[in-house]
């Protein structure tokens, strides 16, 4: 791991937020590390603050909301300590880029897509007009637009959803950005326009070279995508691992209560799993494992003293008491046992995921 | 299910329906489409956004009006004029589940308002005390708790305010549910809750579902028959089990593919297969739906038929010799 040369800092990050007279802690004491050019995938719930803690990387987070504790190290900088929108230029759009869920209400809904990607080649890069719109045409073809001269023109509503993505998509990387935060990008689209925006934002990162960070709640893309995976629970990344080492080895129950509550695990006739209870409230101090309250594998000292990250392996950890040494041996769920196996079965020949050669 | 006496409770029959989007030709959503839905099971409508899945789910809803066609519900035509009496009926006799549980629900009224509506609408209780009654046992079938009455939507999470609207529906005592992409906008965890207590209801009451999604995973989870749609026409119709073993159509493989699987492994080499239909031969006469197995329906011409004939005959017998 040493090797990796680190491109993002992110060290004991708490946000806060304040509504009415009360504070909101959307997030707990969150670091992460950043290795360049990989893709890290923040897996959670809504409300789990995954959104919230990537918005810290851009100073994108709402007025009511402030970085209370932690640093964001970027190029030697603090990110945290940036206050102004001229203090983040340069940075927010230009090296650290994002792609939001709804590419409808990202976009101008009454400027022409050309001049909306041009806008932001001419900001960030100082040419004249011929050349950004070379250059925006260029873009847009590489993001698969089909006949980008002529489309360069037309308008937001001209575009279906999927192409409305890829501009977005084009807009975004048209500064040749370094890391590329994708907020739910697929959320909105069909599963099958859903499969091409990955495979299109995968390529592009082979060829660009850049560092993706993914936040979704479907763990099918997760596995899809990821090199790295950091599970969020009430604020917390409750576990990081390797993708194979996520799926197949997990060790915090809310991680086993993920995978096993997916529909491609179901079997007809049988319940599906769930969670029971609602996530904590972020008003109040929460006491001991976050998770305690809906798990049914909480030991006592869950509800009194947060957990630790225990090391399982030197790229895999897990905050769960689960993991002391003094803890009672607790087996993995039997739904996700073997899980490489059982995938194996529904997609080999025979499966129901079976589509072909 | 067994076989041989399933009863009918929905048929639609060459049902077209076609919007006037200004222009000099109507917009045909739904192209002549053919199903029937029976008593205890739940069917499910499957395509992308578009596809109009929707469209047919409101127009069993009597909300779109059908430019061909008709559907029966029980064998009487539901579709296009109806007296008082039967439109009454109807009504009760089918409800809705919406996607978006915290836009189909009144924030300004109280839960007990919210799910007792139907029942003043059509004053379907003896007193207050019989109406409070009917709430509390919709409430209950649901896992909401008496005392839920007196709070309003906001005030809950989005797993519970589903469970509101679908209280909402149960309390008309309907036999039919259309459920219009009941879970797509809820968290993996609540979308488990969710299918469960569909399932109860369904195996308690005897209810039927019209169930709409995009996403094959889910639905397979929860039906008894697939349709699988593409740009308002039917192009595939088979049980569960059959259409994720048999899948025949090129767009029925297509969504298949794209069903994104919780495995890094596999998941990372996958080829997602692409549908494009203006790449497909369209030589030989025109397709219509054809049944190539009982129960299982394809889009096809014979030309195609006799492709899907060899590719299923390759897959029956390799099966048979596995065994």
């Amino acid at each position: 791991m040493s090797e990796k040369k680190i491109i993002l800092s992110a060290k004991d990050i708490e946000v806060k937020f304040r509504v009415r007279e009360n504070y909101l802690t959307a997030i707990r004491n969150v670091s992460l590390d950043l290795y360049d050019g990989e893709t890290f995938a923040i897996v959670g719930e809504s409300g789990s603050g995954k959104s919230v803690f990537t918005k810290t990387f851009t100073g994108m987070l709402e007025s009511n909301g402030m970085v209370s504790n932690g640093s964001v190290m970027f190029e030697g900088k603090d990110l945290t300590k940036l206050k102004t929108d001229k203090d983040w230029e340069g940075i927010r759009g230009a090296k650290i880029a994002t792609i939001f869920q709804d590419p409808m209400t990202s976009l101008n809904p009454i400027r022409t897509i050309g001049s909306q990607i041009t806008e932001v080649i001419e900001k960030h890069q100082k040419v004249s007009k011929e050349e950004a719109k070379q250059q925006a045409i260029d873009i847009m073809s590489r993001v698969g637009i089909v006949d980008a001269a002529n489309r360069f023109d037309e308008y937001p509503f001209q575009y279906s959803g999927g192409m409305r993505q890829r501009i977005v998509i084009a807009i975004a990387l048209s500064c040749h950005p370094q890391i590329l935060i994708c907020d739910e990008p697929t959320t909105a689209l069909d599963v099958t326009i859903q499969a091409q925006i990955i495979d299109l934002i995968k390529d592009l990162q082979k060829e660009l070279k850049f560092t993706t960070v993914y936040i979704t709640h479907d763990l099918g893309v997760v596995a899809n995508v990821a090199d790295r995976v950091g599970v969020m629970y009430g604020g917390q990344i409750v576990e990081y691992g390797n993708a194979e080492e996520i799926f197949f080895e997990s060790a915090h129950p809310y991680t086993w209560a993920l995978l096993s509550s997916l529909p491609q695990l179901g079997v007809k006739g049988q319940d599906l799993f769930y969670i029971a209870g609602t996530p904590p409230s972020l008003y109040n101090r929460i006491n001991g494992d976050a998770f305690a309250p809906r798990n049914k594998y909480a030991l006592k000292i869950d509800f009194e003293q947060e957990p630790p990250f225990f090391k399982i392996s030197d790229t895999h950890y897990a905050k769960t008491w689960l993991l002391d040494p003094r803890a009672p041996k607790v087996e993995r769920p039997e739904v996700i046992k073997d899980l490489h196996k059982k995938i194996s079965q529904m997609t080999e020949k025979g499966g129901a995921y079976y589509v072909g050669d | 299910m067994s076989e041989t006496n399933k009863e009918v409770l929905l048929s639609v029959k060459n049902v077209d329906i076609s919007f006037d989007k200004g222009g000099p030709k109507l917009f045909r959503a739904v192209k002549n489409a053919n199903f029937d839905i029976y008593r205890g099971e739940t069917f499910a409508l499957v395509g992308e956004s578009g596809s109009g899945k929707t469209t047919i789910g409101r127009a069993i809803m009597r909300i779109n009006e059908l430019s061909k066609g008709e559907i029966t519900f029980k064998g009487k035509r539901i579709s296009g004029k109806l007296s008082k009496e039967e439109d009454r009926d109807m009504i009760r006799s089918i409800q809705m589940i919406f996607q978006d549980p915290a836009a189909s629900l009144n924030e300004r009224a109280t839960i007990e308002y919210c799910v007792s509506e139907g029942l003043y609408n059509f004053h379907l209780y003896k007193d207050e005390e019989d109406r409070i009654a009917k709430v509390d046992k919709a409430l209950e079938d649901v896992g909401l708790l008496p005392e839920h009455k007196s709070r309003y939507p906001h005030e809950f999470s989005g797993g519970q305010r589903q469970r509101v609207g679908i209280a909402r529906a149960m309390i008309m005592e309907p036999e039919l549910i259309v459920a219009d992409e009941p879970i797509s906008a809820l968290d993996v965890s609540i979308r488990a809750q969710v299918l469960n207590l569909m399932n109860k209801l369904k195996a308690e009451k005897g209810l039927t579902y019209l169930f709409i999604a995009h996403d094959l995973s889910v639905v397979r989870f929860i039906s008894d028959r697939i349709a699988v749609i593409h740009l308002g026409r039917i192009v595939e119709i088979a049980e569960t089990e059959e259409l994720f073993k048999h899948p025949l159509h090129p767009y029925t493989i297509s969504l298949l593919s794209a069903v994104p699987m919780p495995d890094p492994v596999i998941e990372k080499v996958k080829t997602h297969i692409v549908y494009d239909e203006s790449k497909r031969d369209h030589s030989g006469e025109k397709p219509v739906l054809q049944e190539i197995r009982p129960g299982h329906f394809v889009f096809a011409n014979d030309r195609e038929m006799k492709e899907y004939e060899a590719k299923l005959q390759a897959a029956e017998k390799e099966e048979a010799l596995n065994k």
